[in-house]
């Protein structure tokens, strides 16, 4: 046997070496266009946020942070306005819609996933992805002349059952009237997150299909040859693997939510004043009341708006960011490779 | 070590009804621990599987032509064959795997014991749980512990048993697939932990938890070393006679070691797979009798 030999110099060893990569030119340009398209993105996010704060900073430091936030009203013009009402209407009508669009989504995702045979399976994406294409505006158009007349016979008996639970309260309803005023329950956080609801449950389903499908093969069979029925199937390795998918698809759900304007323009009638009770008639929401005001807005008034609208997107900032720390926490793509 | 049989461990003092089945009709009358073990674990005794004239279609491919054989109660038998002759679907028709796949369909009967488990009247579930899987690339759930993947089959079958029988069940698994000293002290860890070969030990483990009639093995060490297929193989041997093996291989030489019997497949050339020759391992490597099975089992073709 030889020893080893090495034309390193002993002194070399626990250096980390240098390491260059030469790259062709194909690679450059590619590498250039990418990275400038990332930067671009990058710059347009911090375009957008600079710009909002550069024109709230004038209305927000009229009326200092603290009554920003906690004031209910609306009027510039009296100095007097605050998100305390729309935010927690936007909220509000965001938490109707996922609470309609999330087991929707996901049942809908599973059964195209694990249920449907291959032709359905075909014919439902299709359709998910032709409900994503609708534009928002006819959402709106169908939930104000259908919906909201199907729908309040819904509100109408929740109320009468449940107006126990202030969430469900609607003030001068009259439960035992056979003819109920049916206007008490137009126009409402509940009725304005439906038709959000049904707007997001495309973009959820496909998401969700999206990362169901790619559970592995291997695990799948491994369940079912132990005797799994569908459902353990499902629970011991479809949704423990899709869970990024399910979370990213809610968050990806919850910011569409947050921000629709035109649907929930439609639908609302403006109020100002908090309230939880999600049947009554009343709602608001930051993108509305900012498509709502912006034509007959003076520069100052211009100023609260951007506030407003610069409260919303730090909001869904916020969430994304946390969407896509729990997303890089889970498991999603980790197979049991060996 | 392995435990020879269930009445020779004692168990703690028993806990009532420590096994409450969530779906199935049963209950067993008798609920102390050893009572309960075995109706988790079902009757537990090795049973001869019997596939009689199978044919099997990928849409309107024939792949398998009336194959009948008979895997012996607590036997290995070994199906060997070149690559593409229908070894994996005839194995995955002994468990009713093959309907999973959209447009595959057979017909035949599979007999365990005197109960055909396409009949009518049989479940598909219960069926896969009488015969378990051990497939080519180790599958274990990488979300779980190993502990949880050692009884992931309760989980996914509906059986709910408390902790006792649990920790009974893992260990005794383990041990049956040789695989508990090396991991005794990790129950705990992700099974994506694991290396290959602890991997495939663990499915084994997962496999016999509610101890199969029949255990069924696709090319079990394709994806191992040799010192993992040797403990694999070791751990073949120890479960002979607990349990009826059926071992896809393409190493001769494995087949010989740990086969009894030996099924020589064999697919001409766009013809569907059927069964050559079968056998004991011995008569099949010393002196088969087909000229075609002579050359494949000396590696001269296939
Ligand atoms: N999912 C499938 N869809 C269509 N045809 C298939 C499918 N699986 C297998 N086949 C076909 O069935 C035949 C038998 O395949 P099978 O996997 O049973 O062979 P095998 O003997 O296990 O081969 P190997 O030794 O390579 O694993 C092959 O011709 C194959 O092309
Ligand atoms: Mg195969």
């Amino acid at each position: 046997m030889t020893t080893l030999t090495s034309d390193l110099d002993p002194g070399d060893f626990g250096e980390p070496r240098a390491l260059t990569t030469r790259y062709s030119l194909t690679d450059r340009i590619f590498r250039g266009t990418s990275r400038s398209a990332g930067t671009f993105v990058l710059l347009v996010m911090v375009l957008v946020g600079g710009f909002l704060t550069a024109h709230a900073v004038r209305a927000i430091s009229s009326v200092g942070v603290v009554k920003f936030v906690t004031t209910q009203e609306w009027s510039p013009e009296t100095n007097h306005f605050g998100i305390a009402a729309v935010l927690t209407f936007t909220v509000l009508i965001a938490m109707v819609a996922l609470t309609v669009a999330v087991p929707l989504s996901l049942g809908g995702a599973l059964f195209i996933t694990e249920i449907a045979p291959p032709r359905l399976k075909k014919i439902m994406t299709s359709v998910i992805d032709l409900m994503a294409a609708v534009p928002s505006v006819v959402y709106g158009l169908w939930g104000l002349s259908y919906l909201q007349n199907h729908v309040v016979g819904l509100s109408y008996w929740i109320s009468t059952y449940f107006g126990w639970i202030p969430l469900f309260k609607v003030d001068g309803a009259e439960p035992g009237n056979p003819l109920p005023n049916t206007a008490l329950y137009t126009s409402s956080t509940f009725i304005a997150g439906l038709i959000v609801g049904m707007m997001i449950i495309p973009i959820q389903t496909s998401m969700m299909v999206e990362s169901f499908s790619r559970a592995p093969q291997g695990e799948r069979e491994g369940a079912y040859a132990l005797g799994a029925t569908r459902w353990g199937v499902i629970r011991s390795v479809v949704l423990p693997f899709g869970k990024g998918g399910i979370i990213g698809g809610v968050m990806l759900g919850l910011g569409r939510a947050l921000g629709e304007t035109i649907a929930i323009y439609l639908i609302i009638s403006p109020v100002f004043s908090v309230s939880f009770h999600v049947l009554q008639n009343g709602s608001n929401s930051v993108a509305a009341m900012i498509a709502l005001r912006y034509g007959e807005a003076n520069s100052f008034a211009m100023s609260a708006l951007m506030a407003a609208g610069l409260a919303l997107f730090l909001l869904t900032m916020a969430i994304n960011f946390t969407a896509s720390m729990i997303i890089s926490r889970s498991r999603s793509g980790a197979e049991s490779e060996v | 070590m392995s435990l020879p049989s269930e009445t020779a461990i004692a168990l703690p003092p028993a806990p009532p009804s420590s096994v409450a089945p969530r779906r199935s009709g049963w209950r067993p009358a008798d609920t102390s621990p050893l009572a309960v073990l075995s109706a988790v674990r079902g009757s537990s005794v090795a049973t001869e599987l019997r596939a009689e004239e199978i044919n099997a279609w990928f849409g309107d491919h024939k792949v398998l032509d009336r194959v009948s054989l008979t895997m012996p109660t607590g036997q290995v038998s070994a199906l060997i064959g070149p690559s593409g002759c229908g070894k994996s679907t005839f194995l995955r028709i002994l468990n009713r795997m093959h309907e999973l796949v959209p447009a595959a369909s057979m017909s035949g009967r599979v007999m365990l014991g005197d109960q055909d488990i396409y009949a009518a009247d049989q479940r598909v579930t219960s069926a896969r749980r009488r015969i378990g899987m051990v497939f080519q690339k180790p599958n274990p759930f990488p979300a779980m512990s190993i502990y949880e993947n050692a009884i992931s089959a309760l989980d996914l079958t509906g059986v709910r048993a408390d902790r006792v029988v649990k920790d009974f069940l893992v260990e005794d698994s383990l041990r049956k697939a040789s695989l508990w000293e090396e991991v005794r002290h990790r129950l705990h860890q992700p099974a994506g932990g694991l290396s290959g070969g602890q991997q495939q030990r663990l499915c084994i483990a997962r496999a016999m938890a509610i101890s199969p009639d029949v255990l069924l093995m696709d090319e079990p060490c394709s994806a191992l070393d040799p010192t993992s297929t040797r403990r694999v193989e070791d751990t073949i041997g120890e479960l002979r006679g607990q349990v009826t093996i059926v071992i896809v291989t393409h190493n001769m030489q494995q087949a010989a070691r740990v086969s009894d019997r030996c099924a020589f497949f064999l697919a001409a050339q766009g013809q569907p797979g059927v069964i050559v020759e079968q056998g004991p391992t011995d008569d099949m490597f010393g002196s088969p009798r087909d000229q075609r099975t002579r050359d494949y089992v000396e590696g001269r073709f296939g």
